[in-house]
Parts: structure tokens; C-alpha cells; sequence
């Protein structure tokens, strides 16, 4: 086997690449900040609930669905949480109902999408402002301060500290390693592949199409669920639209990681290498001074090129008509 | 279960479909014998893809009655899945393969071979896959593995690999939806192979087909439909081919004049 074969078996490998170049360079511009450890260990406690989303995103998004209500249940679900824990004293079941809060919502989106057959945009479009509203009305629009809640147990399991490491982390990580194994070694993966290759082939060969959309978006709610208790308990705090900020870095993370947008193939070493990315970019381009107003700016770009860069390595068609477009005679 | 003591692999009776008002098989029979070949023809809409997707299980129809190997099969738990059970298998043209992902995976994909818990164990299945690649389907030395996506694969090899999954999959009836559609002509005469192969292996075969040489020669048995109805049946050697091509032709003229 040539070694260049064995590299092309590196999953994400181009991803990687971007990740240390990008490093080097926050490096270079500010090495007085990247070469200590404490933005590092900061970037660990702001990745891991956009990696988790990220996680369930990738698989909506290799079955050729979208899902668009995940900051809603961002909020719903810190929402369960806060309630319980401020108003009844709860501490691990309220963890339990802010992940269920997820799964349900998850649950009505998929059977929305497989049973009434309404396409995934529409769907979410709708239960992201159905379940926004609701959180605003429900917690009359005010954010619940929840400082005692570092004293429970469950602050100290989920976002706790082992050093100077932060336990959501963890968390990120032990989830990325057990979703790839279901997405490369699992049949529900393999069937989420199939039905985003081509749904009418993962239906004649005996795929049962609608069960493993209701499934697929139910692990999204979840994981969404479970992305709201670590930000709501690393905050310390519920505000209703804590979820906003979240719709365009996670949707960015899988993207710019390498999944197609056109569904079928999936890469999990991609995702949790691009949501890394994006929050560098966002907290790497503060930190070397660039002022604040560009961030966004340049984080779209970034989203952009990374896109237009997964989709002509994807399609080499593409790649000749780009470089028409451009003047260029198509390369051999 | 080598024995095949059954008269009809499959057996449909009175079968009606009926979308809304829209009615796409009317009181269609249809038998297939043990090791027979039976070719499929009629006009597009004629209602042939529709019932070979009852008989596979894809979609329950309306009204009628399914027996599989002389036995009757509640209609309402059948689904691909229950046909492959009973060694039914598809070929469907364009449309049995999912195109980005590798061939181990469209080999075994609705039937995995998983531990408990669902993990795939993807070495045999890696195994298996190349051992029918190269001893059954011949493809030995063709530039691609197991571990090929189908999408570099050419329209004959992808109805090959199609063809081959069922055989191995032991089927007693293989049902082919325009396997030569869009082939060139080199590929088309691999695919009929394959389905001689199927005959003679003593098992039976669903033909849909366009191309009338094609299936004039090879169908034990040709069966019309026309706007949902059988419109006629043909033993092989009762018609020529230039005979069927004039009834088929009259069958739209006369088609074309009721709606007129």
C-alpha cells in the first residue's frame, strides 16, 4: 500500500491540517497569549456544547435533513433545569427532564418531518419559534441567576474541574468517540448514510426510512438537551435566548469539518476539528486585537470558503467549472 | 432449505391500487413459477413498477391477495424486510445502490451482521463482499474492492453488483425493474447473463423491460399490462417478436383512441 493511501485513510485530514496551521499562526500573531495554557483550557469550556450540537448536527445533516430548532431547545431545556433546580430544589432529575425536555422536542420535529412528510427546514423553522416563544412566556422573559448551583453534585460531574481541566471536555470528547463509533460501525449510522445518499434506495433495500428519521431527530434533541445543562451550569445562569448565539457556529462546525451539505457522507473527525476552529477563530481574532465587529464578518468568510472548498474536492465537475468561471483553463 | 417443493414462488390475486382516485392496478393476477423467468412489458404508467413494489414489499396495496410459495402472507406485516426473509430480492434500475458509500456497505445494508448491540462487524462483511466479487461475479481484476464507492462503478457493473448481492442472499426470486436501461450495449449483454444465471441456478426472475429483443428472448412467460390490467399473456415461442412488437403497437393505438 502506497503511503499515500494510508494518508488518504487519515479521516479529516485536511481539516487537521487547517487546525495546527491555524494554531500557528494565533501563535505567531499573539504568542504572549497561545503560548500559555489558559486560553486553551478556556477554549474547553466554550467548545464542548458547540461540539455536542455539532455531533447531532452532523448526523441531521448526513441524512440530508436540517434542524434549525436546536437554539429553542437550548433555552427550553435550561429553562427545565433552572426551574427545577431553583424553584424545587432538584438536582439530578432536573438534569434528567432538561435532556427529556430535548428528546421530546426532538421526537415532535421528527414525527412532523417522517409521518406529516413537512421537509425538515419548515418544520424547524417552526418549532425553533414555537419553542422559543414558549420559553420566553413560561419564564416571563427573565434570566434566573442559579449561583449555589457549584455547591451540587451535578456541577461538579458535568463541568466541574479535574486541575486545571475542564469536565465538559470530557464530556465532548467521550461523546464524539462513542457517536463515531454509531455513525461508522453502527447499522442506525449506516441507515442515516443511506437514507441522505438516496432515500428511495434506503427504502427498497428494507431500511425503514420514516423509524430512523423520528430517531435521528430525536438524538439531535437530546444532544441539544445535554448541550443545555453544560452551558446552563457552567453559566451559572438561564437567560431565555441563551441558545441564539449557537445556530451559526454549530451549523459552521460540521460544515467547515467537511460534512457535505448534499448528505450521504458524514465526518465526525471533521466536525469536532471544525467546531475547534470556529471557536478559535471567534476568540483567537479578539485576542489579536482585531476589533470586535469583524470577528463575525470574518467568521462568515471562513464558513464560506470552507464550504466552497469541501464541495469542489467532493465534485470535480465543480472544480472545473469554478475555475472557468474564473478565466482558468480546467487543470489535468 | 434446499428443498423447493412449492408449485409459485409468488402468487397475487385480485390485486388493486388505488391512490385517491387514482387507480394503478385493477384486479391484476399474476403467477410465478419455481424457476421461471417472467417478462414484464406494458407502456409507462401501465402499473408494472407498481406491482413488482407489492410483490417486493415496498408498498401494501390497496386491495387482493399475496401467497409466497403456495402460502397466503398477511399483507399488512409485509415489507422488504419480511421479503427478504422469504429470499425475495430487487434489482431496481438506478435505484438499488446507494452511490457515495462502499460496497460492503450496499452489500449488507437492511440485513447487517451486527452484535447485539448493532455494531457491525465490518470485517466480515469486507470479507465476504470481495470473496462474491471475485468468485461469484467475476469482477477479479476489475480496479475495484470492497472498499470501492459504487459511484466509480460503470451502469453494468452496478446491476452486477445488484444481481450478485441477491444471489448471494440465496434468493428464489430475483426481481429485475429495467436492468439495461441506460447500458451500453457491451454492459447490457453481462446483465442478460446474469439473468440466465439466475434460471440456471433453478430459481425464478421478475423482468421488467423496455427493450422487447431483450426480453422476448429471454421470458419463459411475457405478461402485458395496460392502465393497470393484464391485457394479455404469451408462452414462450407462442409469439414472434415481430408479432408482439404489432400487438403492443395496436394495444396504443386503441389506447390512444379511447382517450381521444
Amino acid at each position: 500500500m502506497s503511503p499515500r493511501l494510508t494518508l488518504d485513510r487519515v479521516e479529516g485530514l485536511p481539516i487537521i491540517v487547517v487546525f495546527v496551521v491555524l494554531i500557528a499562526c494565533f501563535i505567531v500573531a499573539s504568542p504572549e497569549v497561545f503560548l500559555r495554557l489558559p486560553i486553551y483550557m478556556s477554549f474547553l469550556t466554550t467548545v464542548p456544547p458547540v461540539l455536542v450540537l455539532a455531533l447531532g448536527l452532523t448526523f441531521v445533516i448526513a441524512a440530508g435533513e436540517i434542524d434549525l430548532s436546536f437554539p429553542s431547545v437550548i433555552a427550553f431545556s435550561g429553562y427545565v433545569l433552572a426551574m427545577l433546580y431553583r424553584d424545587h430544589q432538584l438536582v439530578w432529575p432536573a438534569v434528567l427532564a432538561a435532556v427529556a425536555a430535548g428528546a421530546l422536542i426532538g421526537l415532535i420535529n421528527g414525527l412532523i418531518v417522517a409521518y406529516v412528510g413537512v421537509p425538515s427546514i419548515i418544520t424547524t423553522l417552526a418549532t425553533e419559534f414555537f419553542w422559543g416563544g414558549i420559553t420566553t412566556v413560561i419564564s416571563g422573559g427573565t434570566s434566573y441567576s442559579l449561583r449555589t448551583v457549584q455547591d451540587t453534585s451535578m456541577w461538579a460531574v458535568f463541568v466541574g474541574k479535574i486541575g486545571e481541566f475542564p469536565l465538559q471536555a470530557l464530556w465532548a470528547i467521550g461523546l464524539t468517540i462513542l457517536l463515531w463509533f454509531i455513525m461508522n460501525r453502527h447499522r442506525f449510522g449506516e441507515h442515516v448514510l443511506f437514507i441522505g445518499d438516496n432515500a428511495n434506495v434506503a427504502r427498497v433495500v428494507g431500511v425503514n426510512v420514516d423509524r430512523e428519521r423520528v430517531k435521528l431527530f430525536t438524538l439531535m434533541g437530546t444532544l441539544a438537551g445535554f448541550a443545555a445543562v453544560l452551558l446552563t451550569l457552567e453559566n451559572r445562569n438561564f437567560f431565555n435566548t441563551q441558545g441564539q448565539g449557537y445556530l451559526l457556529i454549530a451549523l459552521a462546525s460540521v460544515f467547515i469539518g467537511g460534512t457535505s451539505i448534499l448528505g450521504g457522507q458524514a465526518t465526525m473527525v471533521g466536525t469536532f476539528f471544525g467546531a475547534f476552529i470556529i471557536s478559535m477563530i471567534e476568540a483567537g481574532l479578539t485576542a489579536t486585537g482585531i476589533q470586535g465587529f469583524w470577528v463575525r464578518a470574518v467568521v462568515g468568510l471562513v464558513f464560506l470558503a470552507a464550504v466552497i472548498f469541501h464541495l469542489t474536492m467532493e465534485q470535480p465537475q465543480r472544480r472545473a467549472k469554478l475555475a472557468g468561471v474564473f478565466g482558468l483553463r480546467p487543470g489535468h | 432449505m434446499g428443498e423447493r417443493t412449492y408449485r409459485h414462488i409468488v402468487r397475487l390475486e385480485k390485486i388493486r391500487m388505488a391512490y385517491g382516485n387514482v387507480v394503478a392496478l385493477n384486479d391484476v393476477s399474476l403467477t410465478v413459477g419455481r424457476d421461471e423467468i417472467v417478462g414484464l412489458i406494458g407502456d409507462n404508467g401501465a402499473g408494472k413498477s407498481t406491482l413488482i413494489k407489492i410483490m417486493t414489499g415496498v408498498v401494501t396495496p390497496t386491495a387482493g391477495e399475496l401467497y409466497i410459495r403456495d402460502e397466503r402472507i398477511d399483507l399488512s406485516h409485509y415489507s422488504v424486510r419480511r421479503a427478504h426473509d422469504w429470499r425475495i430480492e430487487t434489482v431496481y434500475q438506478e435505484k438499488s445502490l446507494g452511490e457515495k458509500q462502499p460496497l460492503w456497505r450496499n452489500f449488507f445494508v437492511g440485513r447487517q451482521i451486527t452484535n447485539r448491540l448493532g455494531f457491525i462487524d465490518i470485517k466480515r462483511q469486507k470479507a465476504i463482499t470481495n470473496d462474491v466479487l471475485k468468485n461469484q461475479i467475476g469482477f477479479r481484476g476489475a480496479g475495484f474492492d470492497a472498499d470501492s464507492p459504487v459511484q466509480k462503478l460503470s451502469g453494468g457493473e452496478r446491476q452486477g453488483i445488484a444481481i450478485g448481492r441477491a444471489m448471494h442472499f440465496d434468493a428464489d426470486l430475483v426481481v429485475l425493474d429495467e436492468p439495461t436501461a441506460a447500458l451500453a450495449i457491451g454492459e447490457v449483454q453481462k446483465v442478460l447473463d446474469f439473468v440466465r444465471s439466475i434460471k440456471a441456478r433453478g430459481r425464478a426472475c421478475v423482468y421488467i423491460e423496455h427493450n422487447l429483443a431483450h426480453v422476448h428472448e429471454l421470458a419463459d412467460r411475457l405478461v402485458v399490462l395496460d392502465r393497470g390490467e393484464v391485457a394479455a399473456t404469451f408462452q414462450r415461442g407462442e409469439i414472434t417478436l415481430t408479432e408482439l412488437t404489432s400487438f403492443l403497437l395496436d394495444l396504443q393505438k386503441r389506447t390512444m383512441g379511447g382517450a381521444g
